[in-house]
């Protein structure tokens, strides 16, 4: 039985067609009050911006974005001017006056991105077309900043990643809305490779277990490439898949295989459970080839060195920042972050607040909100005293230069957070490359 | 409940279609009045609906809906990457692979039914996600996701000379640009579509068939009748609905993650069909609608927008309250969205749509006799005999 068993009529026809006419009609007008602005978002006579923190508040890395999250709350405030200014004095060139951006107050949003991709771009959408966000920054996931970094270039607002590793973000998946302060896998390798070399030498057997996904696979090809180029033969590279829980199958094989080193490119829960597996099973204490058996945690973080416990004593890996850094920036940070939340900041917290910073003062730079210039402002800038020493965002993919931290697990903490010792800080030139290795396209500056 | 008079059906599909489309009018009070999340109020709706063809009327319940979402959306974006940015063969490939998808899963999971059923398809699911996490990476870009590249061949736009942008080109309805509302309204007229053709479903014989599933199928195959083609059919249609809402997905946002896949999604695409209503016309796409206003409005309160909200009571009395509030906000959404549906699932086991029908029973009752309590006890006890 058909449902329209009713007549068309004139009269009928007439009032549906008003009915729906009308509802197509009412957000046309709405949508062309927005085409009139020079760009998404322009806060034109507003007293207040807004910036967007799209953190994982739940999920995997949770732990992360709830510190990510307080170092953007500090951000504000002392772009605001309130509170102690922090990396404010210390930056070098600093265009900041602290009297929020370009005279007008930062306010913010946060949204929740799950660590996952479609969340974090729901939440990054609720941002733009709702509340009208200037500038948006946050993450703990290469796929999730990926992701999101082709959003903010489609949509016209600019991006600051926050903590994302993966060789892809500022290589092939470039974007000119995405700028990367974090450092990225193949500085790992750079950057680890002369250690190992001293501490190891030349003559030695790997084998990497890796999580199996881009992060993963990027990292592994880096530290293979650094290994191998000094002479260490790479006994086997097994995928496990990501989430596993429970690795000891893929561990077992490591002791009979003929290695004397064994390279964890895992991260987060990952790394946890197969780092304290694989010094359950013995391996740190073994001897394999006349040599000491080393475990290798090429990416390191303390919120992870805290999970793992004693198991990740004296193990080697790079960070990108620590807490007990001795230079100005690092010391302001951790003074004006202790104050505020009563413990010292994590590597993901320091990226995200120098993040907001850069943006914020790039802004003033150009005199403008204007993404294009504000683009333009923060690519090849050069800049001092923000914990990392001397950087470059350099502009032909968005990637920061400096330092790269080589570390080991504290073999005797004097506290809860003193977990992990630099043991070198690997200067700036030595983790250069070419950004046509990864090639990738930046796009356009106006969208 | 109701006599299912076409008279009916064409009132509720008429309010449905009415409300449907003035959705950012009606919305706005509730800050919900942006385009990405009325795109996914229609999208879920979809997926909601197509799921309770199968869940509300078979009993069949899949844990592995998520997995046809999935494989619409690859499909749509292969379609954009490969053919054309016009949405059209997108959506109906979409529709056709999540429909050859289900087809296979279907043709091994109906063989078993309850829980080991469930279990199936939940394993299928889980596993097609691993594959597109990681196995299938070339096909799928794993972790990161199937996007759109300045330099994919997009053959049929190539043939027929259609300009490419500077930049990524968006999905388009024949030069039509599909963004922000333009895209809502696309998926608007799918949503009603959709919701159209399981309104016919449901009313016809081979709906009831499928209700005779539900209420005993070892009877309907003592008397003779072959239930699986029927619940095939049911599964494959539940698969293209949710092919169709993956499109979409793809439409509104041309990229297809593995986490569409992820037993997560499976499990939502389920709450949201119990939290409205199993079974019911409404109660599937009420779900879906709440499920995704606390995911993207209630993740978002903080602590300053509850300052801001209760800004008005004095500093001693507001400091506790948003103290409080703030662990069910931000953060703690999913703790909201737990309590709620125990709530409902404890007090109406119908859902939502049951509580609305108690509504209109009580209002109806108070009419004509005052409504004495027997009376409204006596409907109540009527009702569930009619379930």
């Amino acid at each position: 039985m058909p449902i329209f068993d009713g007549k068309f009529t004139r009269r009928r026809v007439l009032q549906s067609g008003l009915v729906v006419g009308a509802g197509l009609a009412a957000p046309m007008v709405m949508r062309k009050r927005a085409w009139a602005e020079t760009f998404r978002n322009d806060p034109g006579n507003n007293p207040n911006i807004v910036f967007g923190w799209n953190v994982p508040q739940t999920g995997p890395y949770a732990d992360e974005g709830a510190d990510e999250l307080k170092a953007y709350q500090l951000a504000v405030k002392h772009l605001n001017g309130e509170g102690d200014g922090g990396l404010m004095n210390t930056m070098k060139p600093c265009s900041l006056k602290g009297n929020g951006v370009l005279g007008k107050k930062v306010t913010y949003v946060t949204g929740d991105t799950q660590t996952k991709s479609d969340a974090a771009r729901a939440s990054a959408k609720r941002m733009i077309e709702k509340d009208g966000v200037i500038m948006f920054s946050g993450g703990s996931s290469s796929g999730v900043a990926v992701a999101v970094q082709s959003l903010a270039q489609e949509m016209g607002v600019i991006f600051m990643c926050g903590l994302t590793h993966s060789n892809d973000t500022t290589g092939k998946d470039k974007k000119r809305y995405g700028f990367r302060h974090f450092f990225n896998a193949y500085m790992t390798g750079k950057a680890l490779g002369p250690v190992l070399k001293e501490e190891m030498g030349t003559d030695r057997k790997a084998y990497h277990l890796t999580a199996d996904y881009t992060w993963g696979w990027t990292q592994e090809e880096s530290i293979k490439e650094t290994t191998e180029a000094m002479g260490w033969k790479t006994v086997a590279a097994v995928r496990t898949p990501l989430g596993a829980g429970d690795f000891s199958q893929y561990i077992t094989p490591v002791l009979n295989s003929g290695a004397d080193v064994l390279i964890l490119n895992h991260y987060g829960k990952d790394m946890v459970n197969s780092l304290t597996q694989a010094v359950q099973f013995g391996l740190k204490d073994k001897m394999v080839n006349g040599k000491k058996f080393e475990i290798i945690v090429p990416l390191f973080s303390r919120l992870m060195a805290r999970g793992a416990g004693d198991a990740i004593k004296g193990i080697l890996g790079t960070t990108n920042w620590n807490w007990s850094l001795q230079d100005e920036g690092s010391k302001a940070f951790v003074k004006s972050f202790g104050q505020e939340y009563g413990f010292p900041p994590s590597q993901a917290a320091q990226t995200c607040y120098v993040q907001a910073l850069l943006y914020a003062n790039a802004c003033e730079m150009a005199g403008t909100f204007y993404p294009p210039e504000v683009i333009k402002a923060l690519e090849d800038f050069q800049f001092d005293g923000m914990g990392n020493g001397p950087t470059l965002y350099r502009g032909a993919d968005h990637q920061c230069f400096k330092q790269v931290l080589v570390v080991r697990g504290n073999e005797n903490p004097s506290s809860q957070f003193d977990l992990l010792r630099v043991i070198k800080e690997v200067p700036a030139s030595e983790v250069t490359y070419d950004p046509k290795i990864f090639g990738g396209e930046l796009g356009p500056y106006k969208v | 409940m109701q006599d299912n008079t076409p008279r009916n059906d064409l009132i509720l599909f008429a309010c449905f279609s009415i409300a449907v489309l003035a959705m950012p009018l009606w919305t706005a009070p509730f800050g919900a009045d942006y385009p990405d999340l009325l795109q996914k109020f229609a999208i879920y709706g979809i997926f909601a609906i197509g799921f309770n063809i199968l869940f509300g009327l078979t009993g069949y319940l899949s844990f592995g809906h998520a997995a046809f979402l999935g494989v619409g959306s690859y499909t749509a974006v292969w379609a954009f990457k490969l053919l054309t940015m016009n949405v059209l063969p997108a959506v109906l490939f979409g529709v056709i692979f999540a429909g050859i998808f289900a087809a296979a899963i279907g043709f091994l999971s109906l063989r078993r039914t309850g829980i080991y059923f469930s279990i199936l398809t939940l394993a299928f699911a889980q596993m097609s996600y691993n594959l597109a996490y990681s196995v299938l990476t070339p096909l799928t870009n794993g972790e990161t996701g199937l996007q759109l590249r300045g330099t994919d061949p997009r053959l049929l736009d190539s043939l027929l000379g259609v300009a490419t942008p500077d930049g990524l080109p968006s999905p388009n309805l024949f030069g039509f640009e599909l963004l922000g509302y333009p895209s809502f309204y696309f998926c608007a007229v799918m949503l009603i579509i959709a919701f159209y053709l399981a309104l016919r479903i449901t009313r016809s014989p081979f709906g009831t068939m499928l209700r005779a599933i539900k209420s005993n199928q070892n009877r309907l195959s003592y008397t003779g009748v072959n239930t699986r083609p029927y619940a095939m059919a049911a599964f494959v249609i539940s698969g293209m609905y949710a092919g169709l809402a993956g499109s979409l997905l793809a439409v509104t946002d041309p990229l297809a993650g593995a986490e569409r896949m992820q037993w997560t999604a499976s499990g939502e695409v389920v709450l949201m069909t119990i939290l409205g209503g199993a079974g019911t016309m409404l109660g599937p796409i009420l779900g879906a609608g709440i499920i995704k206003y606390f995911e993207n409005i209630f993740s978002a309160f903080n602590d300053a927008t509850l300052h801001s909200i209760f800004g008005f009571l004095p500093h001693w009395l507001s400091d506790p309250l948003v103290a409080v509030l703030g662990l069910f906000v931000g953060d703690g959404w999913q703790l909201t969205l737990g309590a709620l549906f125990m709530v409902i699932v404890i007090f109406l086991p119908g859902g939502l749509m049951e509580g609305a029908t108690r509504l209109i029973q009580l209002t109806r009752r108070k009419r004509p006799d005052g409504g004495s309590s027997e009376d409204a006890a006596g409907s109540r006890r009527a009702f569930h005999a009619g379930e």
